[in-house]
């Protein structure tokens, strides 16, 4: 069956959506992050979605909805690198994603994520996040 | 009734054209509304003799009753040509319709010296004559009308083009200074243009200047909280600035809700602001002391 990948980074999962989202995979998609997270205790997303060029009500929602649920698994979502095409068409669907941070590109993104995880538990140093969350 | 078999018209134009001509153009020329000096008197003698032979033939060919067929596309090309350079050499619509119009004069008095004692004959030839060149006059309104329509169209799109450029004013900060009311189809081009900028530039940081901005009413609020919004989705923030105190009034009476977007009163705040969010500071040069 056709996945996206997720990659882990530290303490921080990577995807990036490369191909066009159907439903089917975005569903999919949702299942295998939440699942990744409770299981690594990340506390951190990076969902990269440059190279998506068409979305609709449904994947809106669901970026919105992944989101929410890795917020409510700890771990803060940053989607980067969305088109001027997929952003207009959001906001014209009025999905305003209002809980997601965004970023212009990949590394910006990686930045801003790192800040946030770090304001989010200034103790806690690379690597010892693995276990003490999610499960 | 078959309109070309009783008729006279056509004969009458064609034997007395020239007599015709001569009186037309002097009517032309000397009426209230004619615009001499706009376009030489050389220029109504060509396009009254053209339009002329060009109705002669027509009347000979087709009916009178109506100017749709065959015959007539001369005469409603010819027209068409005629309004179309009126109308871009400022004549009004009126001054463009009376070039038909004063035609009748000359074509009356041509029919009363044609029938004489006649006088039914007379009233239903003039009553037919005066029919056909109404149409033709509607005609070249109409004509003339569309060929204003054209030229406001294409103005409109030289506007959009014109006014909505985006200028980079640092590394990473791009400034949108927008002139004019915002309609849809301009908030349209904006919201692209600056998100395409926003793209290719990789900027953190932009700011919608709308000084020039007469006025912002709910649907312009509307269209500037979409534009930031797509914007922070990709990644970028915005900053409004130059709003007016009556426009700070008039959004708080219409009850809009700016809490989430920055605003300034002036783009030089607006700019200090973006150049924290980049990690810039401006200070004195040590060139001056």
């Amino acid at each position: 069956m056709e996945r996206i990948p997720i990659l882990k980074m530290g303490e921080l999962l990577l995807v990036s959506i490369q191909v066009d989202m159907h439903d089917q995979l975005a569903l999919t998609l949702q299942d295998d992050l939440t699942t990744r997270i409770a299981d690594t205790g990340a506390h951190g997303v990076l969902i990269d979605i440059s190279t998506v060029e068409v979305v609709d009500s449904f994947i809106g929602r669901m970026i919105a909805n992944i989101a929410a649920m890795a917020g409510v698994l700890d771990a803060r979502t940053v989607l980067v690198g969305m088109q001027p095409a997929v952003a207009i068409t959001l906001v014209e669907l009025g999905l305003t994603l209002p809980g997601v941070r965004t970023a212009l590109n990949v590394e910006r993104g990686m930045a801003l994520l790192q800040a946030e995880v770090r304001a989010l538990a200034p103790d806690r140093r690379p690597g010892e996040g693995d276990g003490d969350a999610g499960r | 009734m078959t309109p070309v078999a009783n008729s006279r018209l056509p004969q009458l134009l064609e034997g007395r054209e020239s007599h015709i001509l001569d009186q037309w153009i002097k009517a032309q020329l000397a009426g209230p509304l004619s615009r001499r000096g706009m376009i030489p008197d050389s220029e109504v003698r060509d396009q009254s003799r053209e339009f002329l032979g060009l109705l002669r033939h027509a009347v000979g060919k087709g009916s009178l009753d109506s100017m749709e067929g065959a015959a007539w596309q001369g005469v409603r090309d010819g027209l068409a040509d005629i309004s179309r350079s009126r109308s871009t050499q400022g004549f009004s619509a009126s001054e463009t319709a009376t070039f038909v119009f004063s035609l009748k004069q000359p074509v009356f008095n041509a029919l009363r010296d044609e029938y004489g004692a006649d006088a039914a004959g007379l009233v239903d030839e003039i009553w037919k004559t005066n029919a056909l060149l109404d149409k033709l006059g509607l005609y070249t309104t109409e004509v003339f009308q569309k060929s204003r329509e054209e030229i406001i169209l294409r103005q409109q799109e030289e506007m959009l083009e014109l006014s909505t450029p985006v200028v980079k004013l640092w590394d990473g900060i791009l400034a949108l200074p927008m002139i004019g009311t915002l309609d849809s189809a301009r908030t349209q081009v904006v919201m692209e243009s600056l998100l395409q900028r926003i793209m290719e530039t990789g900027a953190e940081v932009a700011i919608i200047d709308i000084t020039g901005v007469p006025t912002v009413d709910t649907l312009v609020a509307q269209h500037l909280i979409k534009t930031i919004t797509a914007a922070r989705l990709m990644g970028a923030d915005c900053i409004i600035s130059g709003i007016r105190p009556q426009i700070a009034a008039t959004i708080v009476h219409l009850g809009v809700d700016l809490s989430a977007v920055i605003t300034k009163a002036t783009l030089a705040d607006a700019f200090a602001v973006a150049l924290t969010r980049v990690g810039l500071v401006v200070r004195p040069g040590s060139a001056r002391s």
